[in-house]
């Protein structure tokens, strides 16, 4: 699937890391958060060499860091939420520049900034290297039952589709003098709404035509099989096992 | 097949009769059948229930009575898989017809599903889009195609699985000229029967010698395509209407009969 | 809402993991038999909705605005079933895509949003519906409710998960007493605008309502001429709702029970407040015996190893493989069961 176009989150690229079989992508980034969420918060240097590791990744898959620092803004709701905590949270206090913190507090946002971020950052990699239809061949190959991989692509397949029908609608909505200021349009965001779940329904009724017309009867057909050889499983399972030895580590140090 | 003395027609229909199930009634007895290898133009206002009798022809509607014959196969439980393996529906929104990730995938979809695998699937795929000249779009996403590269895709999808007969549902809806030009170029290629439902009169008229009008369920005229759209009363009876200034007698090189009508039309056309 | 990686910690994140691949395997069960082999597409044409209509902000007061979750709109447009299935995925797509909600995170995004969200407000709008008049305004009145309840439900079953397996120890009356403020404040809106879609969907196509399928009519069939009743499909439907409504209400219960089971274990194995700090600080050895005394991994000669870390690690790397063991054994069961229901001559008479 060389040809060059997908999501806007997918950085084109041919390199060791885009090369690899897109199930071993998902299961090294689940396995690497998996490990990262079970190390002890203690062990601050752990996150750091975590994040020497994504870092070692990005550059061989030739991300940029700018890229991956930009994605990486999803994560704000949350900081804003961590930077509360050592106002709000129980137990000993201590006094920083004049103000009383937590420190279990402290802990507990330095806890999911650190983790939350490591995992925002490996999502981040796995999706700006591999193609939306990789990733679907991988969540099948890993056995995620097929009728939610199906689900799942058709709703990747038409979600531009219906997104630019709701964009249609604002445009409509808009060049008649409507703006959403408050409660009072509530009404009319709803109307679109419900034009919206008619429109998308009805095109799932006819795409359910379009399929049986040409033999649908409940499953899909396997048209690509995705396979991955020992090496390339080891390629990819290095980043958990390295994470793993920095976990292990982090816990007897 | 065996050999009979009189050749199967790729499509026989018989007394199809259907009402929805909210009590709606769609069809009140269709007749009509199709030789092998001809190009028929299906033609009807709004509501005259073409989209309703194109759905029984690969057995999507069954339920009311009568029935349809494909190359000598009767649509029904039985035979439901081979049955839409050789009827191939081009539905009207392309997007609706192209479901799947890639144009490849799209087009493996029906003979994939009909059991083929490997480099046959391959190679089918390589020649139904080979015939609709978007070899080169075979690893694109389709939402990313022109409308009418989308519908040209829509059209190898179909020829994928090596239809008997192809079904087209507008098949000129929304497209440029150009693109229309192409599509009527690509389907004049085909060795395939093809039975297109359209409000194109213009279009039916370039492409289909012969065509059916169906109007409140039933066909009610059947005959050359240039005679029907030459025939203003059947037209009018049935709301058919001509673009602004086209004469079917005129594109056809037929000299105008009757030259004071015949003039004004053509005036305003040129 | 979407919870992060490291907000939960790892063994409350496994239990809650299984707890949600269970339910999604019950959904996809429950899905089929809404929707038959429609239901790849409509599924996931309605999952492209609820992931559009989550852009779709909404003016809350000055100057702020919140996002429609969807977990009542989606239960009551086409059953809780599909509904809960809808939202799985479009939180799956969400997390490895946009990294929207960690991927360990993943069980408890789906327990709160996909199971709470879509439970809640379906049993609370069929209650409704089966106490009010059978009229239109009651449908959307009860689709208003069950959306007001379901958002801070939601907030509240991450609340409770939070308490259980959170990582910060912020005092659960503060967290349940925010979380479920802002979230009630979300939920009126969200109600607002759920009410008001349901209402224009079922003015409009009153059969894509699955909720309002009680409003229907007798259909009839008219050949030539005459008028015949329609062959009723119904017929089958009210065994299979009933078996259907047995099989959740049981698996709710196992799944509550597996889930009091075991989150009682690590509840009452993770330290309190003050332990916990005094455990991070370096000084937790009298608490050691404590801590891991009454957990299930205690006899796995966990215990033998004398640093209190290193046998917690192993704890949750024991609880995440019984996490992958546990769904893989739920998905076959699940698929197995579905091929010899396949087999079956009928389908309606296996129940659980």
């Amino acid at each position: 699937m060389g040809a060059g176009h997908a999501h806007r989150l997918y950085r084109h690229g041919h390199s060791p890391v885009h090369g690899l079989p897109p199930h071993t992508k998902l299961a090294a980034t689940f396995a690497f958060v998996v490990v990262v969420v079970s190390t002890p918060r203690a062990a601050m240097w752990a996150f750091g060499l975590y994040a020497v590791l994504l870092a070692l990744v990005a550059y061989v898959a030739r991300v940029p860091a700018g890229f991956l620092l930009k994605r990486l803004l999803i994560e704000v709701p949350f900081v804003a939420f961590a930077v509360l905590m050592p106002f709000v949270a129980e137990g000993e206090r201590v006094e920083v520049l004049g103000m009383s913190l937590s420190v279990s507090g402290l802990w507990g946002a330095w806890n999911v900034l650190a983790k939350g971020t490591l995992g925002v950052a490996a999502s981040v990699l796995l999706a700006s290297t591999t193609e939306l239809r990789e990733l679907l061949l991988g969540l099948q190959r890993l056995k995620l039952p097929p009728l939610l991989v199906q689900i799942a692509s058709f709703m990747i397949r038409y979600g531009d589709v219906i997104t630019d029908e709701m964009r249609r609608m604002r445009i409509a909505r808009e060049s008649r003098g409507f703006e959403a200021k408050g409660v009072r349009q509530w009404g009319v965001l709803a109307k679109s709404a419900g034009a919206l779940f008619i429109r998308s329904y009805e095109r799932g009724e006819r795409v359910h035509l379009a399929m049986i017309s040409r033999g649908y009867a409940g499953s899909m057909p396997v048209i690509d099989e995705v396979t991955a050889s020992r090496a390339q499983w080891s390629y990819a399972l290095t980043l958990p096992f390295a994470a793993l030895v920095v976990c292990l580590l982090g816990w007897s140090l | 097949m065996v050999v009979v003395t009189e050749p199967i027609p790729s499509l026989e229909v018989a007394g199809l009769a259907f009402a929805y199930p909210d009590g709606h009634q769609a069809l009140f007895g269709v007749d009509f059948s199709i030789a092998r290898g001809e190009r028929v133009a299906l033609l009807g206002p709004n509501g005259a229930g073409k989209t309703t009798l194109v759905l029984h022809l690969n057995g999507i509607l069954t339920g009311g009575t009568g029935t349809v014959h494909v190359a000598g196969l009767p649509v029904g439980k039985q035979h439901m898989a081979e049955i839409r393996r050789r009827v191939g529906i081009v539905f009207q929104d392309p997007d609706d017809q192209l479901f799947m990730p890639t144009v490849r995938e799209d087009v493996a979809f029906g003979p994939a599903a009909a059991g083929l695998k490997g480099p046959e699937l391959e190679e089918r795929v390589d020649r139904a889009l080979d015939r609709v000249g978007m070899a080169e779009f075979k690893d694109r996403p389709p939402h990313h195609l022109s409308f009418g590269q989308r519908r040209r895709v829509a059209v190898a999808t179909v020829l994928a699985m090596e239809p008997e007969i192809l079904v087209l549902d507008e098949p000129s809806s929304n497209l440029d000229p150009a693109s229309r030009r192409e599509l009527a170029d690509i389907l004049r290629s085909l060795d395939v029967t093809v039975l297109m439902v359209t409000h194109d009169l213009p279009y039916a008229l370039e492409l289909c010698p012969r065509s059916l009008v169906l109007s409140e369920g039933v066909i009610a005229a059947d005959g050359k395509t240039a005679e029907l759209l030459s025939d203003d009363e059947l037209m009018r009876a049935h709301r058919l209407e001509l673009p602004f200034g086209f004469d079917p007698r005129s594109v056809m090189g037929v000299p105008p009969r009757e030259p004071g009508e015949a003039a004004s039309s053509v005036r305003e056309g040129a | 809402m979407h919870v992060p990686d490291g907000f939960i910690d790892a063994p409350t994140s496994a239990v809650t993991g299984v707890v949600a691949a269970a339910a999604v395997a019950v959904s996809l069960r429950g899905a089929r038999r809404e929707l038959d082999e429609r239901t790849a597409p409509l599924a996931g044409l309605v999952a492209a909705f609820i992931f559009a209509v989550q852009m779709l902000n909404f003016p809350v007061a000055a100057g702020t605005s919140g996002h429609l979750l969807g977990g009542a709109l989606a239960a009551i447009l086409v059953g809780p079933y599909t509904g809960a299935l809808c939202i799985s995925v479009v939180l799956l797509m969400q997390g490895i895509l946009f990294a929207d909600g960690g991927l360990t995170a993943l069980g408890v995004n789906i327990t709160n949003m996909a199971i709470v969200g879509v439970v809640v407000a379906y049993v609370v709008f069929r209650g409704l519906v089966k106490v009010l008049p059978k009229t239109r305004r009651s449908i959307t009145a009860a689709s208003f409710v069950a959306s007001v309840v379901s958002v801070p439900a939601a907030a509240l079953a991450f609340t409770l998960l939070f308490w259980i397996g959170g990582t910060t120890d912020v005092s659960i009356g503060k967290v349940a007493t925010a979380m479920v403020g802002v979230h009630l404040l979300i939920g009126i809106g969200e109600a607002a605008i759920t009410a008001l879609t349901i209402g224009a969907v079922i003015a409009v196509r009153p059969d894509l309502v699955y909720g309002a399928r009680d409003l229907r009519q007798p259909l009839k069939l008219r050949v030539g001429g005459e008028l015949v009743d329609a062959p009723a499909p119904e017929a089958a439907r009210p065994v299979a709702a009933r078996t259907s409504r047995r099989t959740l209400w049981i698996s709710g219960l196992v799944t509550s029970l597996v889930l009091a089971g075991f989150v009682s274990f690590y509840a009452s194995a993770s330290p309190d407040g003050l332990e916990k700090v005094a455990e991070d600080k370096g000084f937790a050895e009298s608490a050691e015996e404590h801590a891991n005394a009454d957990s299930p991994l205690a006899d796995y000669g966990v215990k033998n190893i004398d640093n209190i870390r290193l046998s917690g690690g192993l704890a949750g790397t024991i609880g995440v493989g019984a996490t992958l063991v546990a769904g893989t054994g739920v998905f076959w069961a699940v698929r197995r069961r579905r091929t010899d229901e396949a087999a079956d001559v009928s389908p309606t008479s296996t129940s659980v």
